[in-house]
Parts: structure tokens; sequence; C-alpha cells
């Protein structure tokens, strides 16, 4: 008796402890958030599975080496604003990266618990003890440093800029933070749906470095409204943290394309988060309720607007990939979350053409079938088309959510900046330097699209290299230059 | 928050707005756009800069009353706020001394013409203007345009005003004696800049036009902006507004301007309701 009693809690300890869910049949037709998050009993049950690794190898796969077991440690107590507080000492923003962070690839995937099991719920903890901390706990307002006289500018409120920007004003720098759209958050805001990120998570993120002292200033376009060069020459600013983004839709360059109801994932995200078009017409902007949908890509941002179309009231949406599911870069929960809702998945296709109804409108879509032949350049299978495998699905709205590229606005006002044959900016992995001295670089502008996390990680290293530079503003790019 | 100065009816439908945005003015050339919301449950909407005074800190705005955001903007008053004011945006005119040079505007087109059309003159171009509208009423900016023109021709479709003609006419009758124009610019709806690049297209003469597409970001972050300009995809908010006409696929432009007109029409109907026949 006692034995089995023993074996059953081994096996109840392989198993996470889920978040509550809205069912999928109701959420995927409102925009509330999906999982509920944890009560503190399921957070202390789920901090019970952690082992407390002397060597913990999760930390291994964190960007930003949060503290796992130090944190989860505290969760055990019930000590949950200690459990935050040690969370925040390396990430600013736990609660968005609870919730976005691909953990399955990052801590998680390291957890030694997960050899045997579910890994531990790190992602979910730490959500946990974010939302903890904004419901009961006060939000402590570090004491102001004794100012430095130096001046810096941050240009893009993503999370790199917003972590940046955070790092700066707590060393004593005077920070102004110009942001191109009307709302700050970057991607946090115009692109992550309020289902799975609520908008109020990243306004409470913002308020809170306002608080610090940071100066933000909305609808600024750099490049437009004052180039970098004159912010640093005329404007009196010591040094500049680029962090913009790579938001240039890429399109599939098939025909069709222009027609209307084909529209970017950009474009599609950003009139149903930025502008709220899901509330039209008690919001302004509009956005086409599609019946059926069709999106192409296998990314965070093809399941993303998948998601929204659905909402919006779609019959069908269609997620059409070129290879297999396994190859999917989206976070795997919401792949799980698609499936769960209702999204058809087209795996092994491919669009070749849009259908236009004779009015301008798309009506269809042809597609092709693919098989995967050989590994490429990324170690993935290379998809190939099947020929005669042509066949049309109707549709009336398509988006092509395929990735994006750099925003040449900013960086072609800045001829001495160097650039990759991208668009992209080269800068120093450990510091953010560019070729252009006075001038920091992080962020997917760097790196092409990557995480939130590694972003937020691109902003605090180059806070630590700006925070060095202003005080002997000695410009060194010899590793830059191996870089290049 | 942008103050608004200065509000003058241009005509029933036209409304002058000046307002209060020192650093947009700093910055803006001939050619610029901004971007505006209203409020916070506003759409944001592309508007040329008409005209910009550097040392009062202002720019100038000339809007035609089309649907909710336009007709609301039309119920603001001196020394009320817009939220967010979001510029100067795109490419600016290419300005310098061509010659001789035609500039068309036609309806609230003419305000967009009126600073290129001074830019040119300041560069020392000969100006022939051409303003037109549907009828009397709706045209504005006569002296303003004069004043940077050499010549000034005025045509109302229905003839209560200059000439009984579309712009198109005097255009056609200017290109073919004189030899000398250099350019043409034309802004105004995208058929009479369809119309106008037809005629110039007979005898080869350059022109430029400004396209107003549907826009959201207008930082080339959405691509709802997109133009086909000589079979090419282009976004017009970074990549114009302003093109080489000859190049430009006009019935793309004018099949995607209607994209929403059933939303348009909802909004406009929600908000006379709200507003209790007011507009
Ligand atoms: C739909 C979508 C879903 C995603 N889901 C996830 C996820 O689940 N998990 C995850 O880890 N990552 C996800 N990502 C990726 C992640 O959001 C990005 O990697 C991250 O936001 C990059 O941060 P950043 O600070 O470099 O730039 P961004 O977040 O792109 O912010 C850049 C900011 O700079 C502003 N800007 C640009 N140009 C100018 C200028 N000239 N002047 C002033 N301001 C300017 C932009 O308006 C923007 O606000 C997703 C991305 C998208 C699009
Ligand atoms: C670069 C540029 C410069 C412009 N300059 C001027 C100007 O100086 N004066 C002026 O009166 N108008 C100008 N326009 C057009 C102006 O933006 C539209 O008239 C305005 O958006 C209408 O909004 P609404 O809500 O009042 O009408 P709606 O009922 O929403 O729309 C009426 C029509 O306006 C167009 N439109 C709607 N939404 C947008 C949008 N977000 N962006 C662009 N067009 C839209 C559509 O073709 C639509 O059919 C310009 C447009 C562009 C792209
Ligand atoms: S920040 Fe992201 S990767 Fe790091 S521990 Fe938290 S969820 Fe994991
Ligand atoms: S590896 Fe897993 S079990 Fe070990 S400390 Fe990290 S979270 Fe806990
Ligand atoms: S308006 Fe978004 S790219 Fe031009």
């Amino acid at each position: 008796m006692e034995e089995k009693k023993e074996e059953k809690k081994e096996e109840k300890k392989k198993i996470r402890v889920k978040m509550r869910e809205q069912d999928p049949l109701v959420r995927a037709r409102n925009f509330n958030e999906v999982p509920y998050g944890y009560v503190p009993d399921e957070a202390v049950e789920e901090a019970h599975r952690c082992l407390q690794c002397k060597r913990p190898t999760c930390k291994d796969g964190c960007p930003v080496e949060v503290d796992i077991p130090g944190f989860i440690g505290l969760i055990k107590e019930g000590k949950f604003l200690e459990a935050c507080y040690k969370v925040k000492e390396k990430n600013a923003l736990p609660a968005v990266c609870g919730r976005v962070c691909p953990q399955e690839i990052q801590c998680e995937t390291l957890c030694l618990v997960g050899k045997k099991g579910d890994p531990v719920a790190i992602g979910n903890l730490e959500r946990f003890v974010a939302d903890y901390e904004a419901e009961k706990g006060e939000i402590k307002i570090p004491e102001k440093p004794k100012p430095t006289g130096r001046k810096v500018v941050i240009v893009g409120s993503g999370p790199g800029g917003l972590t940046c920007a955070a790092d700066l004003i707590q060393a004593g720098h005077q920070v102004t933070l110009f942001e191109a759209l009307h709302k700050p958050g970057g991607v946090l805001i115009y692109g992550i749906p309020e289902f799975r990120l609520p908008k109020v998570i990243v306004e409470r993120e913002v308020e809170y470095i306002k608080k610090l002292g940071v100066e933000l200033v909305l609808g600024a376009v750099i490049g437009k409204l004052h180039t970098v060069d004159e912010l640093l020459n005329d404007e009196g600013y010591d040094a500049c943290f680029v962090c913009i983004g790579a938001g240039l839709p890429m399109f599939m360059g098939i025909p069709g394309e222009n027609l209307n109801g084909v529209y970017s994932a950009n474009e599609f995200l950003t009139r149903a988060n930025l502008m709220k078009a899901y509330l039209f017409p008690e919001y302004d902007t509009p956005i086409k309720r599609g019946k059926r949908v069709a999106v192409f890509g296998g990314g965070n941002v093809a399941m993303d607007s998948a998601r929204v179309a659905l909402r919006l009231g779609a019959e069908k949406v269609y997620l059409i990939y070129r290879r297999s599911e396994a190859e999917m870069p989206a976070r795997k929960a919401e792949v799980h979350h698609a499936h769960e809702e209702g999204i058809e998945f087209m795996l092994l296709t491919n669009p070749t053409r849009f259908i236009d109804d004779g009015k301008g409108n798309v009506c269809g879509v042809e597609c092709i079938k693919m098989e995967l032949g050989e590994p490429d350049e990324s170690g993935r299978r290379r998809p190939i088309p099947i020929k005669g495998s042509e066949f049309q699905v109707e549709i009336d709205i398509g988006i092509p959510a395929l990735g994006t590229r750099a925003n040449p606005l900013l960086t072609k006002t800045m001829q001495d900046l160097k650039l990759n044959k991208r668009g992209y900016i080269i800068a120093e992995e450990a510091t953010g330097m560019t070729s252009k001295p006075g001038v920091f670089a992080g962020g997917d502008i760097v790196t092409g699209s990557a995480t939130v996390i590694s972003a937020m990680g691109a902003g605090r290293k180059a806070a630590r290299a700006i925070n060095e530079y202003l005080k002997w503003k000695y410009w060194d790019v010899s590793n830059l230059a191996k870089a290049i | 928050m942008f103050k608004i100065l200065k509000k003058e009816e241009l005509s029933d439908v036209v409304t002058l707005f000046e307002i209060d945005a020192k650093h947009i003015a700093k910055k803006a050339q001939a050619g610029n756009f901004f971007v505006l919301r209203i409020h916070e449950e506003g759409e944001r909407i592309p508007l040329t800069i008409a005209d910009f005074d550097r040392d009062r800190g202002t720019i100038t705005t000339v809007f035609q009353k089309v649907g909710k955001t336009t007709y609301h903007m039309g119920i603001l008053n001196e020394g009320d706020y817009i939220s967010d004011l979001i510029g100067p945006l795109g490419i600016p005119s290419h300005i310098e001394n061509f010659g001789k040079v035609v500039c068309v505007g036609g309806g609230v087109g003419i305000a967009p013409v009126y600073p290129i059309t001074k830019g040119l003159k300041e560069a020392g171009n000969t100006i022939i203007s051409i303003i037109g509208a549907r009828t009397r009423n709706l045209l504005f900016w006569e002296e303003k345009m004069r004043k940077v023109s050499d010549e000034l021709i005025i045509t109302t479709d229905d003839g209560s005003y200059g000439r009984k003609a579309v712009v198109t006419v005097p255009l056609d009758e200017l290109l073919n004696k004189d030899k000398d124009i250099k350019l043409v610019v034309a802004i105004g709806p995208a058929i009479m800049m369809k119309f106008v690049c037809k005629t110039t297209e007979k005898y080869n003469i350059k022109t430029i036009v400004s396209l107003n597409s549907i826009m959201v970001d207008a930082t080339g972050m959405c691509g709802a902006c997109r133009v086909e300009v000589g079979g090419e995809t282009k976004f017009a908010c970074v990549d114009g507004p302003e093109f080489d006409g000859h190049k430009v696929d006009f019935d793309l432009l004018m099949k995607r301007q209607i994209m929403y007109l059933d939303e348009e029409k909802i909004a406009m109907e929600r908000y006379r309701e709200k507003m209790g026949g007011v507009i």
C-alpha cells in the first residue's frame, strides 16, 4: 500500500502542474488571455518539482542568466515577492518573458527533471511571481542615483530599448527614449496579440520605466524628425543605442499579392493589436473579417495571425507551411494552442499565386505540394515542389507571415554606420558597439528576427558598455573589425 | 498633444488647420506629409504638410471631409488638441531648376501641390499652374497659387468659375503649343492623375504624381500602402509618396483605395447618429 502511494507520487512528479486555460472553443472567439496562470498552491506544488540542483543547467539556457533555482526556492517557501525580486535582478520584464520566451528551447530544455518527464515549468513560475507582484506588491521605485550629467538617447521602445533605458537611468544618466509609433513597447504592443500578452502588462512595465525618470517621446520617427548625428552633435547626447527591430514585412513575390484582402502579417497584426481594429467600429481602424483565411508561414508571427483571424470570426483558418510541423520555428505552446482552437494545418504546401475575383479582391490561392529533400545550410531539410501537384483553396483573406527584414529608414541616414549585406547593423556581440563612434545597437536590427529575451539581453549588454564608454569616451572597435 | 492654432473653412468640404508642431516644422520640406490620430480610438490618417512656418513652429494642413476622421476634424476648433502628430514623413519633392514646369492641382490636391509649386518657383523655374474643381465653391488658394506661378489657369467641371473643362484640357493645349515644358507635377484624385499621365505621355513629358494610398504606420512597417510602379511593388509612405506617373498602376491604386468602403460607411453612419445631425 505504502509502496503504491510512493510510486504514484513518483509518477505525479513527472508531470508538471498544468495552467488552467480558457476552453479552446470559447477562447477562439474572444481576445482574453488563454491561460489563467497558477494560483499560489499550484505554484508551490510546481516549485516542489525543482531539485534545486547544485549546478543548475537550466540557467545556461537562459540568455540573461536568471537565478532559476534561487527564485523557485523562494516560491517553495511561499516568499513570492522575494522570488519576483530575485528574477528581476536579471530580467526586468518577467511578466512578459514568462509568457513569451520559447522556454522549450531555452531554460526548460536543459532542466534536469526534464530528462525523466516534464521539465520544471520555469516560464509559468516566472509569470506567476511577476503577476503576484503586480497584484499584491508595492512596485518599488529605487532611489534616484547621483546624476552623472551624461545624456543618452535610445531609438526604439521594444524590449531591447526598454531594458537599456531602465539600466542606464539607474546608473544616473539622463535618458531619452524615442519611439516612432504612438504607443511604446515595439512588437510587444503592435505584434503579439492581447490573448497571448495582455497590453496592460506592457503598459505597466513602461509606466515603471517612466517613473524611474526616462523621458519617453512617442511619434518620433528618428531619421526623419531628427537624425542620430543631430542628436549627438547638436542636442548634446553623449551616446546612442539603436534598437529599432526588424520591421520591414517580407512578401512572397508571387502573382496577386497586391490584391485587396492580402495583408502582410505586420499590417494585419498592427491593425488588430495596436489600432484595436477588433473593436471596430468602437475604434475607428477597420480590418477585413474574412470567412476563409490562409496564413503562410510557421513562426510565431504566422501562429498569431491565424489565431487573430479566428477571433475576428473566420469560419476556416488554414496555416500553410512549406515544411513539416517539426520544423516550425513557433513556440511549441502556441502551435499546440492553434491546433486546439481548430486552425487547419496544411503542411508541406507552398502558395504559387493568389486568384483575383475580377474586382481586385482575392478569392483563392493556388498551392503546390512539397516534399523534403536534402538538408540545407540551416540543417533543415529543404522543401522541393512536387510537379503537377497544384491545387486551389478558396479564401477571402491571405496573410503572408514569412518574417521580416531590416527597415532602412533610419540606417540610410547614417552613412558611417556599417551594415551587413542584408541591411542589418554590424555590432559587437558583447557590447553593441558599431562602426560609428558613440553609437551602439542591439536586438532584431542586429541579429535579424529573434526573441524578446535576446533583445533584452542586448539592451543590457549595451547599457553596460555605454556606462563604460561614458567614463572614458574612448572608442575601440578592434573587436568589431573581427566581426566584419 | 498638438494644439490647433488656426481654423479656416476654405469651402463647404475643405478646412485648413494651422497646428503647433515645432519639431515637425523645423524639419518639414515640400512634399512631406504627416500622420495624425485625433484621439485614443482614432485611426491614423496621412495628410500633406501644405505649408509650414519654421519661425512660428507651425504646420498647415488642408483636408477634405470625406469620412469619419476628417468629419470629426471638421468639428474641432481653434484651441482644441490633436492626440498624435507624426512627421515629417515621405521623401521630399525633388526641387531643382528644370526650366518651365506645369503644376496641376485638382480638388483638395491644390493644397499639396502648393508647397511644391512654391519650392519650384523659388528654385528659378517658370511656372504655369492649373487648378481645378468640380464647382466654384470647392476651389481655394487661388491667390496663394497665383503668387507662386507665372501663369494660373482655373477650371471647373460645371463652368461656374474659370474655364468649363477638366484640367487635362488646358494641359493638353499647353503641351501642344509650348515645347519648352520640361516637367509636369500633378496632385489630385487618382483618376485625375491617371488622365494627366495619359495626356503627358503623348508628349513624352516627365510627370510626377503623389500617391494617396491607404496607410497605417507610414514608416515602412506594414505594407498597407503598397503600389505598383514600373511593375515593382513600392511602399508609398517610404519610397514615395511621389513617383514617376508614367510608371504607376493607377487602376490598382484605385482598387486598393476602396478596400474599406463598407467599413467606412458603417463608421460614418454610426458617427452621424452619435452627433445627432450636427454633421
Ligand atoms: C507577431 C510576433 C510574435 C512574436 N512572438 C514572440 C514570442 O512569442 N517570443 C519571443 O521571444 N519573441 C517573439 N517575437 C519576436 C520578438 O518580439 C522580437 O525579437 C523582439 O521584440 C525584438 O525586440 P527589439 O527591441 O529589437 O525590437 P522591436 O520589438 O521590434 O521594437 C523596435 C521599436 O523601434 C521602433 N522604431 C523603429 N524604427 C524607428 C525609428 N526610425 N525611430 C524611432 N523608433 C523606431 C519601432 O516602432 C518599435 O517600436 C515575435 C515577433 C512578432 C512580430
Ligand atoms: C501621402 C498622403 C497625403 C494625403 N494628403 C491629404 C491632404 O493633404 N488632404 C486631404 O484631404 N487628404 C489627404 N490624403 C487623403 C487622406 O488621408 C484621407 O482622405 C483620409 O484618410 C480619410 O479618412 P476618413 O476617416 O475621413 O475617411 P474614410 O471614410 O476612412 O475614407 C475615405 C477615403 O479615404 C481614403 N483613406 C481612408 N483611410 C485612409 C488611411 N488610413 N490612409 C490613407 N487614406 C485613407 C480611402 O481611399 C477612403 O476610401 C492624403 C493621403 C496620403 C496617402
Ligand atoms: S527569462 Fe526566459 S529563458 Fe530566462 S528563465 Fe525566464 S523564461 Fe526562461
Ligand atoms: S535544472 Fe531544473 S531541477 Fe535543476 S535547478 Fe534548474 S529548474 Fe530546478
Ligand atoms: S503605411 Fe505601413 S508601410 Fe506604408
